[in-house]
């Protein structure tokens, strides 16, 4: 029997203090979400229960119980307090997925700190534009990426303190301070900083069609959410062994990568290597994961190395699968019960939502790519694209909206109310993030388009801007064309996502170029590695197109949607708009 | 052979290595397993091997196995070259 039961019982008269009785809450019990998945853990009787076990590369590996996390982010909010962090500080997670990550993450919360993790792949110049915005003034990072904050520390005035927790502590540079939370003495009291629901937890950079990144401000209410749907969706129980393969940089990897499962109080694996599927595979045979929660992108590769590679190893400790990031086809999901014996249930929701909004139940019937069904106290709807009005006709596609008021929902784009009240259709003007959150009569929409079938099935279309989805990771073409022309060959520049077999999209960039320079490989070359330094990996443009012109609108604004249109083979619409044609 | 694996490498350092990084890579050395090149920026690689080599090396065998190493990566090269 699955936790979450019969689905349809679920939905009827649900309430979400049925969370408080999934984490066994008592009245007046404290709220902090870095004390709730460690201390509050420890004391119900599982102090010796391990909590982490962690492989990095060349097969290190280490385990940790709860009282390990415990007292390791004691010993990181001690730490951060007597630096002089206080509560509302914006404290950066910057490096890989080493236990320090994890330690801190509970430590910054247990101080009332805002977590503010960035992956560590990204560039000096996403990093940059991420701190200068949350006027973060204390990063925690390593050896290995401490080079990039250094490039950008003169430009950051807010940023007091630089702190490396893995490395050589003889490198360091001076006004850095090392800090090895394994090394200090242990901390074994450290009071929890008094939380409410409303209290800031952790700021996650997501991207946008236009502008920089914002970062969408979540609070330690979002424990509710989070707790219940790693119950009810990811089935976790007592004797499980859970791998989240995102990385905490994402919102996936600290919502159900750390807050959900501990929570919880169920042993979890980590793998900080990269990625091969005799790698992966072998992973899960030797931890003898049950649970294994992953991403599209991730599963269409194992799928692109065959069955040969599986038979390999004994997968059989395997019970549910699920995943998150970008929709799910259909292939996969039939793949993977073939070959695992076991179907991927697909999950959606968003760095906004901070906790999963539809999904497939264990036990419920999975329709091949389909995103599922609305989690229980969840109004899910579909709604007009012109007039906003929800749409009951099944399979008309509109734009994908949620009422607002679930308990993981962002409370706000950091200092950007205006961006935040443009996400609600009907949003009063001039209402503040509170009232629009709380208000049922409004629709907070998502950016996606879908449709919902005669089962009342959602199924996933595609965005309705211009951000891109590349392996499950949005990233907002403003950014990339910025750095586009920042090279010096580079005049103009458009980002647009193109169609790729494992990671639904890749970037392709359009640009024209300044004089002096000639369309060439090395050219092209040279612009894709520009990006990659500067932004990550992920914002590197996979093809350059050299153009003598772009498309604009008569007001001079990239009409991406026009090359978009073109790219993917679609209709490219009204062109009345054009500068010329 | 050699060749080939001494230019990959020299690439690789220039382009995944800073300067202050305490790395040092071989021609054995995991790139890709050991998160040196992650499986994004294997297609920037990709793209210097072809345009450096002529080749063109079919998606289905950019694999992070193929390019895992500086030695894997040349025997890649060889194969198209041929």
């Amino acid at each position: 029997m699955s936790n979450i039961g019969s689905y349809e019982e679920r939905r009827k008269n649900f309430d979400w203090g049925v969370a408080r009785e999934v984490l066994g809450w008592r009245d007046g019990e404290p709220l902090n979400i870095g004390a709730v998945c460690s201390d509050r853990v420890c004391a119900s009787g599982k102090a010796d229960k391990t909590a982490l076990i962690w492989e990095g590369y060349g097969d290190e590996s280490r385990t940790y119980t709860f009282d390990d996390l415990r007292v390791y982010s004691n010993g990181f909010a001690r730490f951060l307090v007597d630096q002089g962090v206080r509560p509302g500080d914006r404290v950066c997670i910057f490096m890989d997925k080493i236990p320090s990550l994890y330690f801190a993450f509970l430590g910054i919360l247990k101080a009332g700190g805002i977590a503010q993790p960035l992956f560590s792949a990204f560039g000096d110049e996403s990093l940059e534009v991420r701190l200068a915005s949350a006027g973060t003034g204390t990063i925690l990072t390593t050896q290995k990426h401490v080079k990039k904050v250094r490039k950008i520390i003169d430009r950051l005035p807010a940023l007091e303190r630089t702190v490396v927790v893995h490395g050589d502590p003889a490198k360091l540079k001076e006004g850095e301070i090392f800090f090895d939370v394994e090394q200090a003495p242990r901390v074994e009291q450290f009071e929890a900083h008094e939380c409410d629901s409303e209290t800031p937890s952790v700021l996650h950079y997501t991207s946008g069609t236009t502008g920089q990144p914002k970062g969408a401000q979540h609070a330690h209410g979002s424990l509710w959410g989070q707790a219940l749907t790693a119950s009810w969706v990811l089935d976790l129980a007592d004797d499980d062994v859970y791998w989240c393969t995102a990385d905490p940089g994402w919102v996936t990897g600290t919502s159900y990568g750390i807050i959900g499962p501990w929570s919880l109080g169920i042993t979890q694996c980590v793998l900080d290597s990269g990625f091969t599927s005799e790698r992966w595979y072998r992973f899960i045979e030797e931890n003898r994961v049950t649970v294994w929660y992953s991403a599209p992108t991730a599963i269409r590769s194992l799928m692109r190395d065959g069955e040969d590679v599986v038979r390999k190893h004994d997968l059989s400790s395997l019970r549910h699968l699920a995943s998150v990031g970008e929709p799910l086809n259909a292939e996969a999901v039939i793949w993977s019960e073939k070959v695992y014996g076991l179907p991927f249930h697909d999950t959606f929701w968003q760095t906004e939502t901070g906790a999963m909004m539809i999904a497939n139940y264990p036990g419920t019937k999975i329709k091949p790519g389909s995103m599922g069904k609305p989690f229980p106290g969840i109004e899910a709807g579909v709604l007009d694209l012109k007039t906003h009005e929800p749409i009951t006709e099944p399979g008309k596609v509109g734009l994908l909206a949620f009422r607002p008021g679930w308990p993981a929902m962002f409370r706000g784009y950091w200092k950007q109310p205006d961006v935040y009240r443009s996400k609600f259709v009907g949003a009063p003007g001039g209402a503040g993030p509170d009232e629009l959150r709380t208000n049922p009569g409004l629709w907070y929409v998502s950016g996606d388009r879908a449709s919902i079938d005669r089962d009342g099935y959602f199924w996933f279309v595609g965005r309705d801007d211009d951000v891109i989805n590349t392996g499950g990771h949005l990233v907002g073409p403003f950014e990339i064309e910025s750095a586009l022309i920042e090279h010096e060959a580079v005049a103009e520049a458009a980002a647009i996502g193109k169609p790729d077999k494992v990671n639904m999209e890749v970037v392709k960039a359009i640009v024209t170029l300044n004089p002096g320079h000639e369309p060439s490989g090395d050219l092209e070359l040279s612009i894709m590695n520009f990006v990659r330094k500067r932004l990550s990996p992920l914002a590197m443009p996979q093809e350059i197109e050299f153009s003598d012109k772009l498309p604009k609108t008569r007001s001079g604004k990239i009409l991406r949607r026009y090359l978009r249109a073109i790219e993917w083979g679609e209709d490219v619409g009204d062109l009345s708009t054009l500068e010329d044609d | 052979m050699d060749e080939i694996k001494d230019m990959v490498l020299e690439y690789v350092i220039d382009e995944y290595i800073d300067e202050d990084d305490d790395i040092e890579v071989k021609h054995d050395t995991p790139l890709i397993s050991s998160g040196i090149v992650d499986s994004f920026s294997m297609v920037s690689l990709k793209a210097f091997l072809e345009k450096k080599y002529d080749i063109t090396i079919p998606d289905a065998e950019a694999t992070p196995q193929a390019f895992d190493t500086v030695d894997s990566i040349a025997a890649l090269v060889v194969r198209h070259k041929s």
